[in-house]
């Protein structure tokens, strides 16, 4: 296999290796992506899912173990307010709380319906948890049997490398097996991404295939972006492990490498004091000693991730001290992503997009999205895009016989060009993952990410040397992170000012007039605006539920 | 990150290639899978969860783990470890209560 395969519109003339027709494609089979294609489904649509690995141990959620928010109907006022209002102080101003008792009131619906499907909340491989929680791997699991049961199409090891299109909107995507080299293209009749994220290939555990790619097929398409200034996360790991899982950090008592006590420090809401510890000191360390009764024993039944670190080499991390490292996150536990509407539509004609991959700033602002919103989000999401997609395709009659191919940089252009994939991942993960650049971040440090990443983008633009199917993979890979890591620069040059998870050290206070989303379009030269609309709607607050408003 | 399949445990079923997220593994069914990518190995256990006889291996460190052996990883007692704490056996997961509900935390 060579480049020169994907130089022509071989897709889109029916000679991919494998051509399949469905209403509705969705392309990620993690969370979102199975809930969307069990929605678009249940609406009647043929669906195929495409996911790079296999959907079961797919994206994030497949190391993870999360409480996802829900709201019951019958929830009582002030439950629904706790819940609603969980992370609206954070969100400093960004969130929307009609929009985020929408989510969660979805989610509800989502979750009993899961029970239909033969998801046991009390099953000892779900940790024998509440309403609500999920084990990764458990959750999936079942998910992957209920698709299978529903006859949607899962092609697995199968990445999507571009979408096709005809007359300006969205009708398919075409990539290849990783197993095989062959190539596939689905024609659809509309196509869902959730590809989830990026963490820049941080080493965060689950995150080396969740790099970005929807970025770079939604930007080619012609979305729009926003949130992705919220950018400074980062979360903590013992030591040489990947698992940045944040359930203790709340719980310990940090330390500098000198083995001086942090006094202010507890976890994220320390996170300040404990970067600036790590860039003067070297290093830091915790203890795992300011938990609740019974702590020890609940943290073992349900983060067995973690422990995996802690039993295998002999810590015990309630009663020792351990080293202890900060990995970034970037979106994946943040909010920034492609702008949707209320049916998760991207403004384009046959596109749609649920989960991480989307702006969910309106769910949490400024602040970290992660585990209980992002988990309704995903279902709720997928829940909406699935049967919106499902209704596009059904209103849609054409069925062209020749579809235009999307996809551009490290695919068409500049084809048998010399970079290597490896060397621009590396060169993007050294302008975005180290703390002195994205967790400090200054005008002056990112004009100059800015320019580095402008070269890298022309670099990926005059083509990859590629000769396996693996490596045309990783030459997308890197495409989508130098268009990620750009457009997180451009708008976290706009944003001057500091507002939840963006801080610029030169401007480290909020304006007023910057309480509005920052919207981005265009992948080869970026546009930014304001929106013009601001969110805050916390006075209709409750409209959803008729709840009385106190 | 993946540090080895237990040879003499491994029956070549082929669970650990088709799950992997990565692509991990390369080999045909019948056959003991190679790992073929261990650099694109990003530590989540699932192949040691979906292993129906606990045959392989995940080091808790991203990178290579110094001073392991086939002999010391069996003798260790954590082949299969992850699957017992996560309430899977034989590579699949659990579904009955095995224990009272757990303390709940806050949402």
């Amino acid at each position: 296999m060579t480049e020169a395969a994907f130089a022509s519109d071989l897709h889109t003339d029916g000679s991919a290796d494998l051509v399949l027709e469905a209403d509705v494609l969705v392309v990620g089979g993690s969370l979102a992506g199975c809930w969307t294609a069990l929605a678009a489904r249940a609406a009647g649509a043929k669906v195929v899912l495409v996911e790079k690995g296999w959907t079961g141990t797919a994206g994030v959620v497949a190391a993870a173990n999360v409480g996802g928010y829900s709201v019951a109907p019958d929830a009582a006022s002030a439950e629904r307010r706790r819940i609603v209002e969980a992370r609206h102080d954070a969100a400093e101003g960004l969130d929307d709380l009609v929009h985020v008792e929408r989510v969660y009131a979805e989610a509800h619906r989502a979750y009993a319906a899961l029970e239909a499907l033969g998801f046991r909340w009390d099953a000892r491989a779900n940790a024998g948890a509440r309403f609500g929680r999920f084990i990764g791997p458990y959750t999936l699991h079942v998910l992957r049997g209920a698709l299978e049961r529903a006859g949607v199409r899962l092609l697995d090891h199968a990445p999507a490398l571009e979408l096709l299109a005809h007359d300006g909107a969205v009708a398919g995507a075409a990539g290849i097996e990783r197993k095989t080299g062959r190539t596939w293209a689905v024609r659809a009749g509309a196509v869902v991404l959730a590809t989830g994220a990026t963490a820049f290939l941080s080493g965060a555990m689950g995150t080396h295939g969740v790099v970005g790619d929807g970025y770079l097929l939604a930007g080619e398409a012609g979305a729009t972006f926003s949130g992705l200034e919220f950018s400074t996360l980062y979360g903590f790991a013992p030591k040489g492990s990947p698992s940045t899982k944040g359930w203790w950090t709340n719980s310990a008592s940090w330390f500098d490498a000198a083995g001086r006590p942090l006094g202010a420090a507890s976890g994220r809401g320390g996170m300040a004091e404990i970067a600036r510890a790590v860039l003067e000191t070297g290093g830091i360390q915790a203890i795992i000693d300011r938990g609740p009764d019974g702590f020890e024993a609940f943290s073992r039944l349900n983060h067995p991730n973690t422990f995996q670190y802690f039993d295998r080499l002999g810590i015990d991390p309630f009663r020792q001290r351990f080293a202890v490292q900060m990995i970034y996150e970037g979106h994946i536990r943040a909010v920034g992503g492609v702008v949707v509407d209320d049916a998760c539509s991207t403004g384009i004609a046959g596109l749609y997009a649920a989960g991480d991959l989307t702006d969910r700033s309106r769910l949490t602002g400024a602040a970290m999205c992660g585990a209980g919103p992002a988990v309704a989000w995903c279902f709720a999401s997928g829940e909406w895009a699935g049967r919106a997609a499902a209704q596009h395709a059904r209103a849609r009659t054409d069925r062209p016989a020749r579809l235009e191919a999307l996809g551009r940089v490290g695919l068409r252009f500049g084809t048998g060009g010399r970079n290597r994939p490896d060397e621009v991942r590396t060169a993007v993960r050294s302008e975005i993952l180290p703390l002195e650049k994205t967790y400090f971040k200054t005008t002056t440090s990112l004009e100059r990410s800015r320019t580095t990443l402008d070269s890298l983008w022309d670099r990926s633009a005059a083509g990859f040397r590629t000769q396996t199917a693996d490596d045309v993979l990783k030459a997308r890979e890197a495409a989508a992170l130098v268009a990620a890591a750009r457009l997180q620069t451009v708008a976290s040059l706009v944003r001057k000012e500091s507002r939840g998870l963006h801080r610029l050290e030169d401007h480290p206070v909020s304006e007023g007039r910057m309480a509005r989303p920052v919207l981005l379009s265009g992948l080869d030269t970026i546009a930014s605006d304001w929106s013009r609309e601001p969110r805050m709607a916390v006075q209709n607050f409750g409209t959803l539920s008729n709840a009385p408003h106190p | 990150m993946i540090e080895l399949i237990v040879a003499d445990r491994c029956t070549g079923c082929g669970k650990c290639i088709e799950v992997c997220p990565n692509d991990v593994f390369a080999g045909f069914e019948g056959d003991q899978p190679t790992i073929a990518r261990r650099g694109d190995c990003h530590t989540c256990f699932l192949c040691e969860l979906y292993c129906p006889v606990d045959a392989i291996y995940v080091s808790p460190l991203a990178d290579r783990e110094p001073g392991l052996t086939e002999a010391s990883i069996v003798a260790s007692g954590f082949l299969g470890h992850f699957a017992r704490a996560n309430g899977w056996r034989a590579g699949r997961p659990l579904r009955e209560p095995a224990r009272p509900a757990a303390p709940t935390n806050a949402a």
